[in-house]
């Protein structure tokens, strides 16, 4: 279980983030949504390490993560996976050398072990047959799923993901949400997901948490929100439901 | 003003505390190995070209300049080549060098460090739980100390080699005489001085350039402006150590 409480974050003397307090559920799939700038984001990189709270805390199966020394802090990133907006792949590795690098600094595998592993999770994504391929002769969802890989190699307990449909055409955008629901029900990781694509909430999302400049507004279930008596919210979600009625 | 002078030494601080990430303990020995491989040609076969090329003509024009301005019968021609060996040996192999290579190796580690950073590759690596600044930035400086001393020899031996060439196919000076004073009066500790100093000069190329790089905000446009200011600090910084180490050590 990842729990936030009460974090705050400053950036100079812009205040991003205000007060949020959060359980997320364990081996399911989390989903925050929220207009761009609205402190989503600067929340999910604050639960993993990369921002340090102005104030609060953030535990992980209630050990607290914040505040805590550097060496305890490496064990736990080591049981975190995470997709990055952009896919993030070392540009001078290969798809293959990308997907082993986590075995390659924290395993003691032997090296045929380690590529058959690497093989079998780019598998489980979909990717075959471009193993030697550097990122950037890979597509937008091959770069994604090479990042899905690579997140899931070493299989972690928590796997987070940063507008993992961003930049990507809608049947793509389908299907990474879908091999990333698939991902979560197999090695039922508690996940983390940030993202403004309402197709993705209403697809893959047990639990979702609207935040709305820096504070949560409303956070509950897939099946709630669409009667949720938030103004934000539905303001937020007009435009996706007019679609939807209109089609 | 003020404001300035506080961020001067913010960022100092700033950098002692990135040296000593660079500097503690890897996670496993094999990985930065690797890497130690790759940057040994990125930083250092990667420039042999161009402190041959810089080195053969800097040695030829040297030689010709000398022998030009030597006119005066009382001066001895020996010392022509007498001026271009300790010319290399002491300066142009050691300073020269390394301002050319602060621009070419400077600005590529800089400009690598800051994409990475800016293409989230540097965050994903933390959140793995590795130690970014080390696991990217101590092969580096491994690679540049090995390889800056290698660099420094070359430069030497063929920026010699370039004032023998004039001499033997231009009339400006003697072979023989240009020979003689090769050999005229050479002190050994010039070379360990200029080891020294290509040392240093390294280590302030490599972790400044790195420093620039790896602290990165925004995009593309930062990304070359550090690039910049890599090559103009680690310029400075070379610059104001050789006269602070030629003080300290030939005087």
């Amino acid at each position: 279980m990842v729990e936030v409480k009460d974090i705050f974050k400053r950036f100079d003397d812009k205040e991003v983030l205000k007060g949020i307090s959060a359980v997320f559920v364990p081996g399911k799939i989390n989903c925050t949504i929220g207009k761009s700038g609205s402190g989503k984001t600067v929340l999910l990189k604050t639960i993993v390490g990369l921002e340090n709270p102005t104030k609060g805390s953030v535990f992980y199966d209630d050990r607290e993560f914040t505040g805590s020394k550097t060496k305890f802090k490496k064990e736990i990133r080591r049981e975190i996976g995470m997709v990055f907006q952009g896919g993030a792949l070392f540009d001078s590795m290969t798809v293959l050398e990308n997907t082993i690098f986590p075995l390659d600094m924290f395993t003691e595998m032997k090296t045929e072990e380690k590529i058959e592993r690497a093989v079998v999770s780019l598998k489980r994504v979909g990717l075959e047959n471009v193993e030697q391929k550097y990122p950037s002769e890979l597509s937008g969802g091959m770069q994604k799923r090479a990042a899905i890989a690579r997140a899931i190699v070493n299989n972690p307990k928590y796997l987070f993901c940063d507008e993992p449909n961003s930049g990507l055409d809608p049947i793509t955008a389908g299907k990474i949400d879908e091999l990333i629901k698939d991902i979560v029900e197999e090695f039922k990781m508690t996940t983390i997901i940030n993202t403004h694509d309402m197709n993705s909430v209403f697809d893959i999302a047990d639990k979702i948490i609207f935040i709305h400049n820096g504070y949560k507004f409303w956070e509950g279930g897939r099946d709630e929100i669409i009667n949720a008596d938030n103004e934000e919210l539905q303001i937020f979600m007009k435009p996706f439901l007019s679609f939807k009625h209109k089609n | 003003m003020i404001k300035k002078i506080l961020d001067i030494f913010y960022n100092f601080g700033k950098y002692f505390i990135f040296l000593k990430r660079v500097v503690s303990k890897p996670e496993k020995a094999k990985p930065y190995f690797s890497q130690i491989i790759k940057e040994f040609d990125k930083i250092g076969l990667n420039s042999i070209g161009i402190v041959l090329i810089v080195s053969i003509f800097m040695g030829a024009v040297i030689t010709l300049q000398t022998a030009i301005n030597f006119i005066n019968p009382i001066v001895p021609r020996t010392l022509i080549g007498y001026g271009a060996r300790d010319m290399m040996i002491l300066e142009f192999s050691s300073t020269m060098v390394s301002l050319i290579l602060s621009g070419k190796v400077g600005s590529n580690i800089a400009s690598e460090l800051g994409t990475m950073r800016i293409t989230q590759q540097i965050d994903a690596l933390e959140i793995m739980g590795v130690n970014s600044a080390g696991y990217l930035v101590l092969p580096k400086i491994i690679a540049t100390l090995v390889f800056f001393p290698i660099l420094y020899v070359l430069s030497v031996i063929i920026g010699i080699f370039g004032g023998w060439l004039v001499a033997y196919f231009f009339d400006a000076v003697n072979v023989s005489v240009f020979t003689a004073g090769l050999k005229m009066s050479f002190i050994p500790f010039y070379i360990t001085y200029s080891f020294i100093k290509i040392l240093i000069f390294g280590f302030i190329i490599c972790t400044l350039s790195a420093f620039q790089g790896y602290y990165v905000e925004g995009g593309s446009v930062e990304v070359g402006k550090a690039s910049t200011r890599a090559v103009v600090y680690s310029s400075i910084f070379i610059l104001m150590f050789n006269v602070i180490l030629t003080q300290l050590l030939l005087t």
